[in-house]
């Protein structure tokens, strides 16, 4: 495919001159999935690091040592952050994944639909009990 | 239609009404090698994402269980420190570690870095080594403080 911009060494674009000329982008969300993955994925490497630490270096906690860790406002705020990034990311990473093997529309459709359904409630579950153990 | 020769899977077309007709095909899997380093970590990254959404549930699990009470929290612990829940565990790690330097290498490749066939390998080759280390490591902490 021959690139227009003959005088940039480095094409910035991949629309087509028509396309710029109508000024028109995605009839759709364009990019929008794809950037929020990478988004969710930048924030998620601090806060899953940091998780991960926590668990890995206190394996033995009791109950009453976990709740008071995750009730503690800066605890709180970062888990409350974590829930909701990993969630996001878990369901638009599987809707890609079922989007490219389900096969009749109605099955992908439902698909997508269930594991959202079941990401929402897990998040919302998961920031109660941190709700209430902060509050 | 029986094929007698591997080529000819190739071969097998459908026009539009469904009927068959024997025409080139745009080439699939199996003109691939699938053990080729490149495509085994791609199907990986995805495979390791969806094994990581098991320790997302468990996570969730292990909160939901330390705000409602001793037993709740107990249960969740002894599961997570029994036979099964050691191997899942060990499981969820290397597929955690796995899916996040991959990531790491896709946000790479994103900004426009390591296209290049030699740096392909070298970064595949870095996840590689990186799992090992990072989940050996992980469970060196584990076992240190349990």
């Amino acid at each position: 495919m021959a690139h227009p911009a003959a005088d940039t060494d480095r094409p910035t674009t991949l629309r087509t001159p028509l396309g710029r000329v109508r000024g028109s982008g995605s009839a759709k969300s364009g990019t929008h999935h794809w950037w929020m993955q990478r988004v969710t994925s930048m924030a998620l490497l601090p806060l899953t690091l940091w998780f991960i630490v926590v668990l890995a270096t206190s394996a033995g906690m009791t109950q009453v040592e976990a709740a008071l860790w995750i009730g503690q406002p800066f605890n709180a705020v970062l888990l409350l952050a974590l829930i909701g990034l990993t969630f996001h990311h878990t369901a638009s990473g599987l809707q890609v994944v079922i989007e490219d093997y389900a096969k009749p529309e109605w099955v992908k459709i439902a698909a997508v639909l269930a594991v959202k359904a079941v990401c929402a409630l897990l998040a919302l579950a998961a920031a109660l009990a941190v709700l209430r153990l902060a509050v | 239609m029986s094929i007698q020769d591997a080529r000819e899977a190739t071969m097998l077309g459908r026009r539009t009404d469904g009927t068959a007709v024997r025409r080139p095909l745009s080439p699939h899997l199996q003109v691939y090698d699938m053990m080729q380093m490149t495509s085994a970590i791609s199907i990986s990254h995805r495979a390791t994402g969806i094994i990581w959404t098991v320790g997302a549930a468990v996570m969730v699990w292990w909160l939901v269980a330390a705000a409602s009470g001793p037993e709740a929290f107990d249960t969740v612990q002894w599961f997570l420190g029994s036979f099964l829940g050691i191997l899942m565990l060990m499981g969820v790690t290397a597929a955690a570690w796995f899916h996040t330097l991959a990531g790491l290498r896709h946000l790479v490749w994103d900004a426009g870095y390591g296209y290049d066939i030699p740096s392909v390998y070298k970064s595949g080759r870095m996840v590689l080594i990186g799992t090992a280390v990072l989940t050996a490591l992980t469970w060196l902490a584990l076992l240190i403080s349990w």
